[in-house]
């Protein structure tokens, strides 16, 4: 076990990745000095046929990753921030989250896509999309939101060896958080969510970035008596759906925290979900709580109100405890 | 900032002064921001186009409010060259309420529809289509306006300059292109990304020429002949002017570079001495030929110093951005 920062976790992944297949490649927009710290010291290590800078091209960037993919190499392609799969949206939606069906699965795309997501840093609204709503309705696209330096490692592995266009996000200028990596290989398998704090009072799913408020939030919900069950879904394509529904189960009330845009997150799709599984076992209606549908502002003080934080996570429980379905 | 003058065939007639006190502008405007960024006034992030004045001035030179110009990640230069005014810029970047865009975009986003100004943008390479559009609905609109495309060397590897380009050409619209060619996109160095050469790529479509871009009259002039062609129908032109940057990608951007670089310290100097930035490059020529003294220069600089501060003092005590007003402005009225 070691303390490592959750980008440097990504880091030796990659490179144990890289180490144990040859035929990885690495490429995107400054991967060589590492904008986003995960791919630092690559190119000194395994040169530039492994890992290099790309142009500025992200609609051709991602279609060569699906060629580079198809020619038979394992690929990563970084795009710094996910709000560039808007640039690069044609090979994401049309070719690799399809061609896999449409070859009648002889098309294996075994692409990973490093990107970071999510506001909180005065960036504005073109560097701080919470993007992963727009890949789940893609198709063939799997979607990772690791929240500890120690899933990172994990989920960024299983990524790797995988077969399947997977989306691996980062949170965007949060890269910095410390946490336990296990020492040697290490895999988190896919859509198998991880019970952070277990409670009977109510469910509590917070996704990617959402975590840490959302534990700030139950901690200060125990000392007024409200026992939250928080669960991290680590994967969103694909989606644990038996462990939000046996927790829900038992608790009766769930709120589901996502830092996506109301319309269509990823909180609606859990919120349908448990309503159409888990109906009988509510007791409350499904809350949501998300960014409201706007684009995340410059100024600071317009950005924090949009992004939910513990005080209103916890009011949204609160509503639901006093709700009760007849 | 006065908007120029026009001669009597409509040109545009901009003084050597008046060209020196706006490049003088940015450039400390930016140097003030260098010290606000550092000192943690900003909310967010500032990309510096120090040593590069002269291509937004000497391009918006030749240009009217009326014209159209889109912008980059890098836009201050274009913004304030293009008659933007600093109050409000600054009033942006610090993500004030009477900001340009009300707090809404900051320094990356900063635009002003009513002088053409189309916006700065982080999306690189958004601007060639946006540009075309907006040459489009010019030509559409037959009232002699143009818009130019400012854009960087590293923005030129998005496909949709070719396509841009494209349709500029095909339908002969008033576009003019103008890359700001520094060698540097982020850290990397555009060549070691870059098959042949831009000014090749265009040629493909239109006239296409390089110039010296820390020359404001060299770009002034190249613009001002495309400028001239595409007002008279004669469609799209490219200029290419080849400058540098001095700062960082962004400010502060050793944060993001472990310890490492991707240009040489030698590089930054030789490009700072007074014959290649491009202020000291024009005040040797005030003064050579005799259009101003050094006093004169000084009084100039001493009047853009207290013009920079007041923007700074009007940011600072101009209230927050209003955090309700994303919901309210995000649609448009319904009909
Ligand atoms: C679509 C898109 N891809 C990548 C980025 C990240 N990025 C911001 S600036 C930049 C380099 C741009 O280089 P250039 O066009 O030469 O302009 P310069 O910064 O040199 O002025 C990159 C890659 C972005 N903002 N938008």
């Amino acid at each position: 076990m070691a303390r490592t920062r959750l980008i440097t976790a990504v880091n030796e992944a990659l490179v144990a990745e890289m180490e144990r297949d040859p035929t990885l490649i690495v490429f995107g927009e400054d991967v060589e000095l590492a904008i986003m710290g995960d791919t630092r010291g690559l190119v000194e290590r395994f040169g530039r046929d492994r890992i290099r800078n790309s142009p500025i091209c992200e609609q051709t960037l991602t279609g060569m990753a699906v060629g580079l993919a198809s020619a038979g190499f394992r690929v990563v392609l970084h795009l710094m921030f996910n709000n560039f799969i808007y640039t690069g949206m044609d090979a994401i939606g049309n070719q690799m989250a399809k061609l896999r069906l449409m070859t009648g699965g002889q098309m294996e795309l075994p692409i990973t896509v490093i990107a970071g997501y999510g506001g909180g840093n005065g960036n504005a609204a073109q560097h701080s999309d919470t993007a992963y709503p727009a890949l789940m309705n893609l198709g063939g696209i799997q979607v990772a939101v690791p929240t500890s330096s120690a899933d990172a490692k994990g989920l960024f592995t299983t990524a790797v060896r995988g077969r399947t266009p997977t989306f691996f996000l980062e949170p965007a200028g949060r890269g910095g958080d410390m946490g336990e990596v296990p020492d040697g290989e290490h895999l988190v398998p896919f859509g198998k969510a991880n019970v952070l704090r277990t409670g009977t009072d109510v469910t509590l799913v917070a996704i990617g970035t959402m975590v840490r408020p959302t534990l700030t939030a139950a901690t200060a919900l125990a000392g007024e008596g409200v026992s939250a069950e928080v669960i991290d879904p680590r994967t969103l394509v694909p989606f644990d759906e038996d462990t939000v529904l046996a927790s829900v189960a038992r608790t009766g009330r769930l709120v589901v925290v996502d830092e996506a845009r109301d319309r269509c997150s990823a909180a609606s799709q859990i919120a349908a979900v448990v309503a159409d599984r888990g109906f009988a076992t509510l007791r409350a209606p499904v809350r949501r709580v998300t960014v409201p549908d706007v684009a995340l502002p410059y100024a600071r003080n317009a950005e924090a109100v949009l992004i939910p934080g513990p005080e209103r996570i916890a009011a949204a429980v609160r509503s639901v405890m006093e709700r009760q379905l007849a | 900032m006065a908007t120029p003058d026009t001669d009597v065939r409509g040109h545009v007639t901009v003084t050597d002064v008046d060209l020196y006190t706006r490049m003088l502008l940015i450039r400390r405007a930016e140097e003030r921001l260098i010290v606000a960024c550092a000192d943690g006034s900003l909310p967010g992030g500032v990309h510096l186009y120090i040593g590069e004045e002269a291509v937004a001035v000497g391009a918006c030179a030749v240009m009217t409010d009326r014209d159209y110009v889109t912008s980059t990640h890098r836009g201050h230069g274009h913004f304030l060259a293009k008659g933007g005014d600093i109050d409000a810029m600054f009033a942006e970047i610090w993500g004030k309420a009477t900001g340009i865009c009300k707090g809404m975009g900051g320094s990356m986003h900063v635009a002003d529809v009513s002088k053409g100004i189309l916006g700065a943008n982080g999306i690189v390479g958004a601007g060639f289509a946006i540009a075309t559009g907006a040459a489009w609905g010019a030509k559409l609109a037959g009232e002699g306006r143009v818009a130019t495309c400012f854009f960087g060397d590293g923005a030129a590897n998005q496909g949709s300059f070719s396509e841009s380009m494209n349709v500029s050409a095909a339908w002969e619209l008033p576009t003019i292109f103008v890359c700001e060619n520094n060698g540097v996109s982020e850290f990397t160095v555009t060549s070691t990304v870059t098959g042949g050469t831009l000014v090749d790529r265009a040629r493909a479509f239109m006239p296409a020429t390089v110039v010296d871009g820390n020359d404001v009259h060299a770009v002034r002039d190249a613009v001002g002949a495309a400028v001239e062609r595409a007002r008279a129908g004669g469609g799209p032109s490219y200029v290419e002017a080849t400058t540098f940057r001095i700062r960082g990608h962004l400010e502060a951007e050793q944060h993001m570079l472990g310890g490492g670089t991707y240009r040489s310290e030698d590089d930054v100097t030789a490009w700072q001495a007074d014959d290649k930035d491009p202020l000291p490059r024009l005040a040797a020529r005030l003064l050579a030929d005799g259009t101003c003294e050094r006093a004169a220069l000084d009084r100039i600089d001493a009047e853009v110093r207290a013009r920079v501060e007041a923007a700074v003092a009007y940011a600072e005590a101009s209230p927050p951005a209003d955090p309700d007003l994303a919901p309210q402005i995000m649609f448009g009225p319904t009909a």
